[in-house]
Formats: structure tokens, C-alpha cells, sequence
């Protein structure tokens, strides 16, 4: 059709806005201060502190995506087949805390979670223990998906509301259990916003930091912390463009093999 | 029914744990002590001080034109970016595609730090054009992201069907596509406005000559303490937007039903 | 759906102009004053009064540290006029050219400063900045928790504290307590003092309950903790808050750190810059700045006019022989990768 044409303004937008900026850092990545080509920033980043730190936040992006995932799609579906009217105002609902400010929300849980917060003060009035709910990895996991499940409901959602309702009776008709309808039907047709949300809380999952500093407490170390480190403390921009294009590389090779296991679907996501 | 029960149960549980730090915010946006550490006695003054405390207006006022500028704009270029990305050919798909997530995989002080030296070579000061600019570039992936898989999930042969029967492909396009994906647009929509309105790191460092965002004010009074008139002022807007929301949902659920589709 | 599109985009339009008329004034034919500062850094009604008494608009910005507000100016896209950076990063920017050098005949009011905040390492002869606040950095303990006196940076290592220790999740200032408690210089650049300073907060770890930044000033006041390391003017702000709440300056020596005000050089307005620093120099001005920001203030005048139990609160404004070990604040330059490393590391290793 001769409609690609009508991308072509965001073409135009994304060279300059993504390209070019990501030209710049590929610049930064590869020289020094004086601007000779050098190879060092790459591999000051390949020694185990560092790996170390990669390791932790693939780890938690890994666990905060999962998380969402499971936690979102029962959530999705259940909005999703209630009445327009219900749906539109709790899908809604939904979204409405992220519009409180960030830090807000997150000074907000330290006062709930803390030692004498909201949650243990309770606690403790009906005659229970206090726990150590701050400051440990449930917190920062915890602070992870508060941040990101709506993003991973909404696409799903925006694909279950029009999944045709024939298709499933037809299922149902043929004999198939709830559990083989929603496999075998439901799911491979939501695959798309699935995607989608994986997409959208994974990538930023890795280089978010924020979450981690304030409900971890410092024994979170993770790439965002570094590269942020490294562009406003170290004022390094050199190493700190080095770590985020090893970054951008590594998601990439992380979306050619999630990709073998998409083969018909042509994936919202990368590859 | 055990099932409606547990998905009942399941819904609140959810909720509340969305609502909790919020509810904390609005409690708390009451107490006369500076402190989250401690609860003083009840009182309504941080609502007065709020509607005098200019700097605190003036932000707010920047952070709704901007978000709503940037989602309305990367909204639209970015639904029509999606609907053209879908029709090109294997290679430019993935170019462009992978290219479009850059910004959702960078981390924040990247896409801000490349975006303001860009805007130095273009020799444009930092304002509100260069925070505009830096909110829409990073929406309108996130627009792509939710409009795509409505693309895919809608019959292709809709719209060849409408061209058939003679309808220009602008025709089509907006009485066959858009309708279609109108939920991915939305969705698209409101996750643009919600990254805009809660962005510091980008905001900060493309910003300039006074214009500033409620995040920029709340985060550098994070030193210092963040002031109960914040409290309040997320309070009021939260409280507003929830009406606000719920008043239109009211009026288009009945246009809706009124017009019999389900 | 038409009509209550049609309401909502009345009802936005509504808020907007009415949040925009409080928000904005007249700014018309007049100068303007392009002034960054900290967040909640300034009296509101000093900005308001300076307008009126010169006829000049200010633009107030705010920035949450000093390295982002470095970056900020240092790449050229702003045309701030008054900056209020801290002690090393003055001395950096001094030493990039960043800064115009003061024309101190047009600020009188320099008169008022205390002789010992002149003249200091970062800005000898004070040629680029004049003080704003000061203060120094210090345990703050719960008197009911810490029951023994605290005059020594080793209570942050006492094993009887474990998971009752606040750590500053800021690499310079946790390096500078480690540095300090070994005896060492906490600006130094002898890679081996680092690496024992290293180790030795790496020892502290299991007794940390968490490295934290702003948010220890409400954690102390809710008591979730015995100890912190803080700065002395959120130290008097949270004894206001919590009577149970004590501040001492340990032996060893500590930090003594100032914010100064300074003219960036890509100021356009340097006449109302400087027509602004005098202004905040004056006692009157000095006092409620003081008064409503809570730091302690290095103008000679405005202390008289401070009440007498400020005066003598320790924690404000310590004597003399307290403040004999102290050490400001150093730009470290290139060698600040150093303890970027070495930061990296205490948090990293298990």
C-alpha cells in the first residue's frame, strides 16, 4: 500500500533526534578528551566489578519484567471483559497514579514500609511483630512493579478488548476447556501487546535506577547508577557512552534470540 | 461464584496497591508537620500556601502545556509513523523500528545529555521549544509501541477492501484504519501525557530561561525537604483529574449506549 | 462524544488561563535577573521585595545538585545570571573560566561577612563569590538509642549499632568519613590511603541499615534509625522536628562546607547580578533568609540579629575550637574517577 509514506515525517524526526544524538554518544564512546580514537572506555567496562554490576540489573530488569507480566495479564483480561462504561473508567483508574509525581510516590512507600511506617504501626497495634519491609530486594522488586505495570497492562488490554468474541465461542462449541481457550485462542492472539509490554518495561527496567537507590538502600548498584555516575560525578563521558552503547548492543542480541521464538508474528518488538 | 470472587479480590488487591502511596500522599498533604516522620495535627494551611507560592504555579502550569502538547503532537506522528512502519518492507521496518527504541532503552541521563549537546550545535537556547522537542521525541516511541499491535491484530485486507470499493487511501485510512486502532491511539495517548508529566533527568537538561516542571521543583527540593504544598498541590490534581475523568467517562458511556454499539 | 470533548477542552482552557495569570507577571520593558539556585534556597517574599525596591524581574530556577547544575552551564545553552554553587565547585569552575570576576565596589554589603569565611582555598581573595550559608557535617543520634557520648566518627563502626546506622549514599562525603576516622586528609589523592579507606567502609557494611540521601532527615525524625551522618543545617531542622534528636561534631575533624553565590559567564545582566548578591547581603535580608531556610549564616550582622538561642545552639553555629579541624571540600579534577572506582566498589562488593 502506498501508505508508508505517511511515516515518513517521523523518519525525518528520528534522524534528527535519535540518530544524530546517538551518533554523538558513538563519538563520545570511542574517543577521549582529546578526541583520538581509542578503544579504552570499551574495555575498562570488561573487568568483573563492572560485569558485576550488568549482572545485577539484568537480573532485576529479568525479575521486574516477569513480575509485571504475571501480575498484569490476570488484570488486563479482567478489565477487559467488563462493560465499556466499567472498563474505560477503571483502565483509567489504572493510569491515574502515574501522574503523581515519581519521587512522590516512591518517599510515599518508604513512609509505609519503614520500621515505624504505616504498614508495621498497624502491625503492631493488632498485637504482630514488626517486619523489615524496607531495604531489602522484596522492596526494590516491589518498587519495580508499582512503577511499570501499567505498562504492561495497557497494551495487552488495548488487544484483548478486540479480540473477536466469535472466535472463542467457536472454541467453547468444539469442546476446549477454559484453560485450552484461553492457551490456545486468547493468548496467541494477545501475543502482539504481550510483546509490546515486555518491550516497554524491560528496556527501561535496565537502566532505571531511581527505584532501586531509594527502596534499596545502597545495596543496589546497578548500570543506571553507573552511567549517571559517570556522566555527572566522574564527568567521564567518554566511559559513561561506552556502557550505554554496550547496553544498547546487548538488548539487541537479547531480542534476536527472544525473536527465534517468534517466528509467524512479525513482533512489535525489535527483530 | 468462587471464580468472580477470587477475580473481585484479585481487582481490589491490585487497586490498593496502586492507591496505597497515594492515599498516604493526600493524608499526609494534611499534616501540619514539614516531616513524613511525624504526624503533628490536621490542618488545611499547605492548600493556602500552595495558590501563593508562585514558583510552585508557574511549574504547573509549564507541566500541563507541555504534556499535553507532546502527547497531543507525538501522538499523531507517531500513530501515523506506526500505521507507515507497518506497510514497509521487512529491511526498513527493522531499521526504523530498532532505530524508534532508542530512547525507551537508554537510560534517561543519555537520551538527556545527547539531546542537549544537539540542540547546543543547533545553536537553539534552552527553553521551552528544546523541552518540547525532548518530550516529544521520547513519547512518540511509546506511542508506536501501543499502536503497532493494534495494526497487527486488525484484518489487513480492511482497508484494501474499502480501496477496492473506492475509497481514496486517505479515505481509508481515516474512516477504516483509525477507528480500528483507536484503542492502541489511546493508550498511546496516555502513556505519552503520563511520561511527560512525571520526567525529570530529560526535562531538567533541556530546559532553560525559567521555564521548569513540577518534577524539576519537587526533585531539587528534595535537598532541603520536599514542602507539604507539594503534597497538597498532588492532592488537588489528583483529586481533579479523578472527576474530571470520571464525569467524561459518565457522558461518553452514555453516548455510546445511546448509539447502540457494545 | 462530541459535546464532552467540547467540555473538557473548555474546562483545560479554563485552568490553564487561570493557573497561568497567577503564574506569570508583567514583564514588559523591564531588566531581567535570571537566577538558579537549590530547591527551597531562598525566602519567596526577598525575591518579591527585590523586585519591587529595583524594578527588576527575577527568573527563578532550581537544581537539585551541583553536578547537574554544573553540566547545565557548562555546556552554554542557559544565560543564568546567579548561580549558588558549593565550595569545590566553585574552585572547578574558577579554574575553567566559567565564573566573571566580582566588581566588589558594587557590593558594599561584602563588609558584613565574617572575616573567617574570607578568603578561603576555593576562591582565595574572593574574587568570584560571596558566601551565602555555611555549615559543617556531623553525627546526628537519637538520644534514647545512643545512650554513650558521640564525639568520634568510630560509633558509625560500633558492632552494638548494627542495622541502626545511616550511611550518605554520596561518594565523596562516605569516602571523607572513612578518610577522616583513619587520620587522613578527606581530599587526598594517595591511591593507598583511598584503598584503606575503602576497605574499612566496606568492613562498616553489614552494620549500615542503608546509604540514603535526602530522605534520612525524615528517617531520623521517625526514628528508624539510632545514627546518621548529616549536614548541620538539616541537623537543627530535625531536632526542631524530634527534641529526642542530638548533633555532634566528631574530633577527628570534618567538612566544612559553603555555599557561595557566583556570576557564571554567560551572564548577560552582571550590573543586576551583582546589584542582587549585595542585596542578599544586607542584615535585614540575610536574617530571614536565615530565618526561613534554617542554615547558619556567615553574615557578622545578621547573627546579632538572630535569637539568642540560635546564637548559642551548638549545632548552628559551633565555637571556634570545634571548627580547628575542619577541612573544606576540594575539586579533586581528573582524579575524581579515582573515587568514583573506588565508590563503585564499596557498594558492589558483597
Amino acid at each position: 500500500m502506498k501508505l508508508k509514506w505517511i511515516s515518513y515525517p517521523y523518519v525525518f524526526w528520528m534522524i534528527l533526534f535519535i540518530v544524530i544524538p546517538l551518533m554523538l554518544v558513538l563519538v563520545f564512546s570511542f574517543t577521549t578528551g582529546n578526541l583520538s580514537f581509542t578503544l579504552e572506555n570499551f574495555q575498562k567496562f570488561f573487568q568483573p566489578l563492572y560485569l558485576k554490576v550488568l549482572g545485577k540489573s539484568v537480573d532485576l530488569a529479568l525479575k521486574s519484567t516477569l513480575a509485571c507480566l504475571i501480575l498484569g495479564y490476570p488484570i488486563a483480561m479482567i478489565i477487559s471483559k467488563e462493560s465499556i462504561k466499567k472498563r474505560n473508567a477503571m483502565i483509567l483508574l489504572f493510569v491515574l497514579p502515574m501522574w503523581m509525581n515519581f519521587l512522590l510516590r516512591t518517599y510515599a512507600w518508604m513512609t509505609l514500609l519503614g520500621k515505624n511506617g504505616v504498614i508495621n504501626f498497624l502491625l503492631t497495634k493488632m498485637g504482630f511483630e514488626p517486619l523489615n519491609l524496607l531495604y531489602n530486594d522484596s522492596a526494590v522488586l516491589m518498587g519495580m512493579i508499582y512503577n511499570f505495570l501499567p505498562f504492561m497492562v495497557l497494551p495487552i488490554y488495548s488487544v484483548l478488548i478486540k479480540i473477536d468474541k466469535s472466535l472463542i465461542e467457536a472454541a467453547e462449541d468444539l469442546g476446549a476447556s477454559k484453560l485450552e481457550v484461553f492457551s490456545k485462542v486468547i493468548f496467541p492472539l494477545s501475543l502482539p501487546g504481550v510483546i509490546s509490554g515486555i518491550t516497554m518495561v524491560f528496556m527501561p527496567a535496565l537502566s532505571t535506577f531511581v527505584i532501586s537507590r531509594l527502596l534499596g538502600g545502597g545495596q543496589y548498584y546497578l548500570i543506571g547508577n553507573l552511567v549517571e555516575q559517570q556522566f555527572l560525578l566522574a564527568g567521564d563521558w567518554n566511559f559513561g557512552s561506552a556502557i550505554s552503547i554496550i547496553m544498547m548492543i546487548f538488548i539487541l542480541i537479547a531480542m534476536i534470540i527472544t525473536s527465534k521464538f517468534d517466528k509467524d508474528k512479525e513482533g512489535g518488538g525489535l527483530w | 461464584m468462587v471464580n468472580k470472587f477470587v477475580k473481585r479480590l484479585y481487582t481490589t488487591l491490585i487497586f490498593l496497591f496502586l492507591y496505597a502511596p497515594i492515599i498516604i500522599l493526600i493524608v499526609f498533604s494534611f499534616n501540619s508537620s514539614k516531616s513524613r516522620g511525624t504526624w503533628d495535627s490536621f490542618t488545611f494551611k499547605w492548600y493556602i500556601e500552595l495558590f501563593k507560592n508562585q514558583e510552585i504555579m508557574k511549574s504547573l502550569y509549564y507541566t500541563i502545556i507541555i504534556a499535553v502538547l507532546s502527547a497531543a503532537i507525538s501522538t499523531a506522528i507517531g500513530t501515523f509513523a506506526a500505521i507507515g512502519i507497518y506497510n514497509m518492507n521487512y529491511f526498513g521496518k527493522k531499521v526504523v523500528l530498532n532505530l524508534n527504541y532508542l530512547p525507551v532503552l537508554n537510560p534517561d541521563i543519555v537520551t538527556a545529555i545527547s539531546l542537549m549537546t544537539l540542540f547546543r550545535f543547533m545553536n537553539l537556547e534552552l527553553g521551552f521549544l528544546s523541552m518540547l522537542l525532548s518530550h516529544i521525541t521520547f513519547c512518540i516511541p511509546y506511542v508506536i509501541l501501543s499502536v503497532l499491535p493494534k495494526l497487527k491484530q486488525m484484518n489487513k485486507h480492511l482497508a484494501e477492501a474499502a480501496m477496492d470499493l473506492g475509497a481514496t487511501p486517505f479515505y481509508a485510512l481515516r474512516k477504516v484504519i483509525i477507528p480500528e486502532i483507536m484503542p492502541g491511539i489511546i493508550t498511546g495517548a496516555l502513556m505519552a501525557f503520563t511520561l511527560s508529566i512525571d520526567d525529570f533527568v530529560i526535562s531538567f537538561f533541556n530546559t532553560g530561561s525559567g521555564v521548569t516542571n513540577l518534577s524539576i521543583t519537587v526533585y531539587s527540593m528534595a535537598r532541603r525537604g520536599i514542602k507539604p504544598e507539594i503534597n497538597a498541590l498532588s492532592s488537588l490534581m489528583f483529586i481533579t483529574v479523578l472527576v474530571l475523568l470520571l464525569i467524561i467517562n459518565n457522558r461518553t458511556s452514555k453516548d455510546i449506549e445511546r448509539r447502540g454499539e457494545a | 462524544m462530541k459535546k464532552s470533548v467540547k467540555i473538557l477542552l473548555m474546562i483545560l482552557v479554563g485552568i490553564l488561563i487561570s493557573v497561568s495569570l497567577s503564574a506569570c507577571g508583567k514583564s514588559g520593558d523591564k531588566k531581567t535577573l535570571n537566577v538558579y539556585n537549590w530547591g527551597d534556597y531562598i525566602d519567596p517574599s526577598v525575591i518579591k521585595d527585590f523586585e519591587k525596591e529595583y524594578n527588576i524581574k527575577v527568573n527563578y530556577s532550581t537544581f537539585d545538585t551541583n553536578e547537574d547544575m554544573y553540566v547545565k552551564v557548562k555546556s552554554g545553552g542557559t544565560s543564568y545570571d546567579v548561580l549558588f554553587p558549593s565550595d569545590y565547585i566553585i574552585e572547578k569552575m574558577i579554574r575553567e573560566d566559567m565564573l566573571l570576576k566580582l566588581d566588589m565596589n558594587n557590593i558594599p554589603n561584602y563588609k558584613y561577612i565574617d572575616d573567617k569565611f574570607k578568603n578561603l582555598e576555593f576562591d582565595p581573595n574572593n574574587e568570584y563569590s560571596v558566601p551565602y550559608m555555611w555549615g559543617t557535617v556531623g553525627i546526628i543520634y537519637n538520644k534514647n538509642m545512643v545512650k554513650e557520648k558521640v564525639d568520634s566518627w568510630d560509633i558509625l563502626w560500633d558492632e552494638k549499632y548494627k542495622g541502626q546506622i545511616l550511611m550518605l549514599n554520596s561518594q565523596r562525603d562516605s569516602i571523607a568519613v572513612a578518610l577522616l576516622k583513619l587520620g587522613y586528609s578527606m581530599n587526598t589523592r594517595d591511591l593507598n590511603e583511598l584503598q584503606e579507606a575503602k576497605e574499612l567502609l566496606v568492613k562498616q557494611k553489614p552494620l549500615v541499615y542503608a546509604y540514603v540521601g535526602d530522605e534520612v532527615k525524615d528517617m531520623m525524625i521517625g526514628e528508624e534509625a539510632a545514627m546518621a551522618v548529616v549536614w548541620s543545617g538539616d541537623a537543627v531542622f530535625m531536632k526542631e522536628q524530634n527534641e529526642n534528636l542530638e548533633y555532634a561534631i566528631p574530633k577527628e575533624g570534618t567538612n566544612l562546607w559553603f555555599d557561595n553565590i557566583v556570576v557564571p559567564n554567560t551572564s548577560k545582566n552582571k550590573e543586576e547580578a551583582e546589584l542582587f548578591i549585595n542585596y542578599l547581603c544586607r542584615p535585614e535580608v540575610g536574617l530571614k533568609n536565615t530565618e526561613y531556610i534554617g542554615y547558619s549564616t556567615p553574615n557578622v550582622e545578621t547573627f546579632k540579629l538572630l535569637p539568642e538561642e540560635l546564637q548559642k545552639d551548638k549545632s548552628a553555629y559551633p565555637e571556634d575550637k570545634d571548627l580547628v579541624k575542619t577541612e573544606i571540600f576540594k575539586d579533586p579534577g581528573d582524579f575524581v574517577k579515582e573515587y568514583s572506582r573506588i565508590w563503585t566498589e564499596v557498594l558492589v562488593e558483597e
